[in-house]
């Protein structure tokens, strides 16, 4: 391989990092870009955490009492750009960037001067956000957001120049996106190890790669969606605009082309990492290896054309419903099996409860109890009654924050020992898990009651027949949200090393891969000289 | 297949709730009114409770392995269960299971979505039309910024259901207000419909998204600009029953109740006649040429503004907040009455144009917008209005 000639080339005395800032702003080296990438995720899901407690402070009682209507609607849309873009992805890109090289034996990524670009787009985008959010509060600023972040027309062709704003910022976050997925998938295809075929990949590293493909089909689709958004606002054309001939139900085809793999884009990454926490906790090897990358290529193709059961009510065709119908609700199948491969690890295993063990073991349940709602979703009567309400909302957080976001978190409580070389301290690592369990269900299980008695999704005010539900979700909202707090003391009390043990190397008992080989903290060089694996796929020292 | 479903819908009622104390609080769809609404409803509650027993059972497995294989318990893993037959096979197994269910499922749905999607096209009043499949009346839907029009082609009548009453300022929260039962829930014009009758629902927009939603019928639909969708049901019960707009549609979304007054044919007529006298006697006023006082102007123009413009502006003409001005000392309100007509005649950026609003009503709502709330400025009359179209 190409890494070791690179090596000889390099002198290794002055090969520390610069210092200050310019150590961050021109790095190429993935764990410190990996890094940046985790703190603004880190940063944006406070940023996004504040809006969501906006919201719920806004629905705690019936009647208008912090937020006017077009607030609460421009809060509504920023919470889920904030936290889809801003977050989640963020977070698993830098989750990629730290271990994918250190996993897959290679001294970095492959396109490191990419990699920071990629990353430095991000903080621009934020920008850039942040701007389409307070534009509207300037004079002549125009109206807000107002139309949820599906952006459909012909709303969103009435709204002020902050759409314009949010158009640019989602065309930087694809760029990044793109960039950073590039980077990906030649650091796999190149950088690995002598030794680690593609079938000996951690599984953290199969998902990614799945992953960035999905995310390089997707993200120009929406980019084209907005720029025809972009057009139809100021250069003359009806693209959207039925009065002008076009169609307003086009965009919402491509904007769900986008956003349905987008969530697989969400969660595959978590099922990376689930699938190297499981086993490490049960101490035995991933059950069904084979079958968890077929599910992951499986779910994402199944994943791409399936994406207009967002949409049954504007009436297509019966051939068209029943096609998307059937399609949705196979993708039980690749997740059934994912799932089950999880619960099949854990069966005959000899297991503890770590924190990343415990999320890990409720986002299986939580992750398959969003999944059942969401065959149900995928009934098409039954979806003419769930369409846009409640239910909606508490299905998809039941999927996205214990299949993405939780399973991040159990990711970095996973691998902060290898990063900072501290055992984080595990007794807040637990009031964290308990905490933030008890206050998710709290909050999204009684909205799916909301939804079926009839509470539409996205209202400002509601009739009173739903306030006590959504008192008991405002209430839980709450204390969901300040455990996130606990997760950030913690976080910084394991980098400062305040009431912490020393991690070893190999940080858990039953923790498999190259990445527990180097010490911990991993230094900044690490596989300068590629490590050999045998043909079992083990390290050789 | 709805006996066990009551069944079973009783069974997790006492399990997960404990009793009915919370019955009151709607836990599930409310009972559906019309035919497709009950069947509906039964596929929901199939999948809902084959939902529930898959998830018992997974929950099941899961609990009892965190038991029994734990390190504290000096169970020691298994490190070739990977190996086994089972380990071999369980790729092909899991996924032909997870297959048999899902069609199970999908077949119960699939006879329900083609007899829903399948919405007749004929009347049934027309010679030669396919008496198993047809429509006895047109009602259609049109969603507004942010009310709904409703209109019987066949019977000639259209009239506007708007949110109502605006009894207080939107921003304060008044316990009075929102302790009433109906807080949201309440239009000025119910749309009522007869029962035992097959309606075929035709559901449009004239500015952005909208969706039609009454849970009791059993179903929603978009409301799309170009578009016009079909739907049909036959309300089977006679009753009140209230939903709203479904389809993030801007400010007010949260604003457009629905509320379906469903009764007896022949009391369907007779409230249908009573329409059409309203209308009619709006067209006298209307070619009347009657001249309008200034008070009959105010009176008229105070209701019109409640119903039309105080979502916006508010009852009591300050405006909410930086987005919908003040009409209280407006350089308009208070300016040349021309200025003023064209602003709500035409519109400008978010404030709607008020064009199919008659003369009259169009007269009143700017003399009372001119001299309300200690506003003082001419009075203006529908003449001046119909110059000004
Ligand atoms: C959708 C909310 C909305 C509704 C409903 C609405 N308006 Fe407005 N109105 C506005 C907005 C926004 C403006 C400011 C327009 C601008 O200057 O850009 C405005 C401005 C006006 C003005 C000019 C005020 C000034 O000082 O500039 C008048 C007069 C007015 N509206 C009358 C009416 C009347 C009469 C109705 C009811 C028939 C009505 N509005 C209904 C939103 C609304
Ligand atoms: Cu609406």
């Amino acid at each position: 391989m190409s890494t070791t000639t690179m090596n000889a080339t390099h002198s290794h005395d002055d090969h520390g990092p610069l210092k200050g800032w310019r150590r961050w702003l021109y790095s190429t080296n993935h764990k410190d870009i990996g890094t940046m990438y985790l703190i603004f995720a880190l940063i944006m899901l406070f940023l996004g955490g504040a809006s969501a407690m906006a919201i719920r402070a806004e629905l705690m009682y019936p009647g208008l009492q912090l937020l006017d209507p077009d607030l609460y609607n421009n809060i509504v849309t920023n919470h889920a750009l904030v936290m889809i873009f801003g977050a989640v992805m963020p977070a698993a890109a830098g989750l990629a960037n730290w271990m994918i090289p250190l996993m897959i034996g290679a001294p970095d990524m492959a396109l490191p001067r990419m990699n920071n670009l990629s990353f430095w787009i991000l903080p621009a985008a934020a920008l850039m956000l942040i701007l389409s959010f307070v534009v509207p509060f300037f004079p002549g600023g125009g109206s807000q957001i107002n139309t949820g972040w599906t952006l459909y027309p012909p709303l969103s062709l009435k709204v002020g120049m902050s759409m314009d704003f949010l158009i640019f910022t989602i065309h930087l976050l694809g760029v990044s996106s793109v960039l950073a997925s590039i980077n990906i998938i030649v650091t796999i295809f190149n950088m690995r190890a002598p030794g680690m075929t593609v079938w000996k990949m951690p599984m953290f590293v199969w998902a990614w790669l799945v992953t960035a493909f999905l995310l390089i089909l997707i993200v120009p689709v929406l980019a084209g969606g907005v720029t025809m958004l972009l057009f139809d606002r100021h250069f003359g054309t009806s693209f959207f605009d039925a009065a002008g001939g076009g169609d307003p139900v086009l965009f919402q085809h491509l904007f769900w082309f986008f956003g349905h793999p987008e969530v697989y884009v969400l969660l595959l990454p978590s099922i990376g990492v689930l699938s190297q926490v499981i086993p490490a906790f049960s101490r035995k090897p991933l059950f069904g290896w084979n079958s968890m990358i077929g599910a992951m290529i499986f779910l994402a193709s199944l994943g791409m054309v399936v994406w207009a059961h967002h949409q049954y009510t504007i009436g297509m065709s019966s051939a068209a419903v029943n096609y998307f119908m059937i399609g949705t609700i196979l993708i039980s199948i690749p997740v059934g099996l994912m799932k089950f491969n999880f619960i099949a690890t854990m069966w005959r295993g000899s297991m503890t409860f770590e924190t990343p063990m415990l999320f890990a073991i409720s986002i299986v349940i939580m992750f398959v109890f969003g999944g059942l709602t969401g065959v149900m979703l995928a009934i098409v009567p039954a979806d003419m009654q769930y369409h846009d309400s409640m239910f909606v909302v508490a299905h998809f957080h039941y999927v996205l924050l214990p299949g993405a976001v939780m399973a991040l978190f159990a990711g970095v409580l996973y691998w902060l020992p290898k990063w900072t070389g501290n055992m984080y301290n595990e007794k807040l690592g637990k009031w964290f898990f308990w905490t933030s369990l008890i206050g998710f269900n709290g909050t999204f299980f009684v909205q799916h009651f909301l939804g079926l008695a009839g509470m539409p999704r996205r209202i400002v005010d509601y009739s009173i027949q739903f306030a006590e539900f959504n008192f008991i979700s405002s209430i839980s909202a709450f204390v969901y949200g300040l455990s996130h707090l606990i997760f950030l003391y913690l976080v910084i009390t394991t980098i400062k090393g305040i009431g912490t043990t020393k991690a070893k190397p190999r940080s858990w008992e039953g923790a498999q891969g190259l990445e527990w080989e180097v010490e911990s903290p991993a230094p900044f060089h690490t596989w300068e000289k590629a490590p050999k694996i045998d043909k079992e796929g083990h390290y050789v020292k | 297949m709805r006996q066990a479903a009551k069944i079973f819908s009783l069974i997790l009622g006492v399990l997960i709730i404990s009793g009915y104390a919370f019955a009151e609080y709607g836990l599930n769809f409310p009972a559906p009114a019309t035919d497709i609404g009950q069947e509906i409803y039964d596929v929901h509650m199939f999948t809902m409770i084959v939902s529930t027993i898959l998830l018992l059972i997974i929950f099941t497995i899961i609990i009892y392995s965190l038991f029994k294989f734990r390190k504290s318990k000096g169970y020691e893993a298994d490190q070739n269960f990977h190996k086994s037959w089972f380990g071999t096979w369980s790729w092909v197994m899991v996924p032909a299971m997870v297959l048999g269910v899902d069609f199970y499922i999908a077949g119960e749905a699939q006879g329900v979505l083609d007899k829903f999607w399948n919405a007749p096209k004929q009347n049934c009043a027309r010679e030669g039309a396919n008496k198993d499949h047809c429509f006895d009346m047109n009602v259609k839907t049109i969603g507004h910024q942010w009310w709904w029009e409703y209109e019987f082609p066949e019977q000639g009548v259209n009239f506007n259901g708007k949110f109502y009453p605006i009894k207080v300022e939107s921003r304060a929260l008044d316990k009075d207000q929102t302790s009433e039962e109906l807080y949201l829930r309440d239009v000025d014009n119910q749309l009522v419909l007869p029962v035992d009758t097959t309606i075929r629902f035709l559901n449009t927009s004239v500015d952005v998204l909208h969706a039609w939603w009454v849970p009791e019928l059993g179903f929603k639909r978009d409301s799309i600009p170009g578009y016009i969708m079909e739907t049909w049901a036959t309300i089977e019960k006679e009753g009140t029953y209230r939903g709203q707009c479904a389809e993030l549609c801007g400010t007010w979304h949260a604003k457009m109740p629905i509320v379906v007054k469903a009764v007896s044919k022949a009391d369907f007529e007779q409230w249908i006649e009573g329409e059409k006298a309203k209308l009619l006697a709006k067209l006298q006023e209307a070619n009347s040429n009657k001249d309008w006082t200034k008070d009959e102007l105010m009176t008229k123009g105070e209701q019109v503004y409640n119903t039309m413009c105080a979502g916006c502006h508010q009852v009591s003409g300050l405006g909410l907040g930086a987005a919908f001005p003040a009409l209280k000392n407006s350089p308009v309100a208070m300016g040349p009455a021309a200025e003023h007509i064209n602003m709500v005649l035409n519109g400008k950026n978010t404030m709607p144009a008020w064009k199919q609003l008659s003369d009259i009503d169009l007269a009143a709502v700017i003399t009372y917008e001119r001299n309300a709330w200690g506003n003082s400025a001419s009075v203006v009359k529908p003449a001046d209005i119909k110059a000004a179209r």
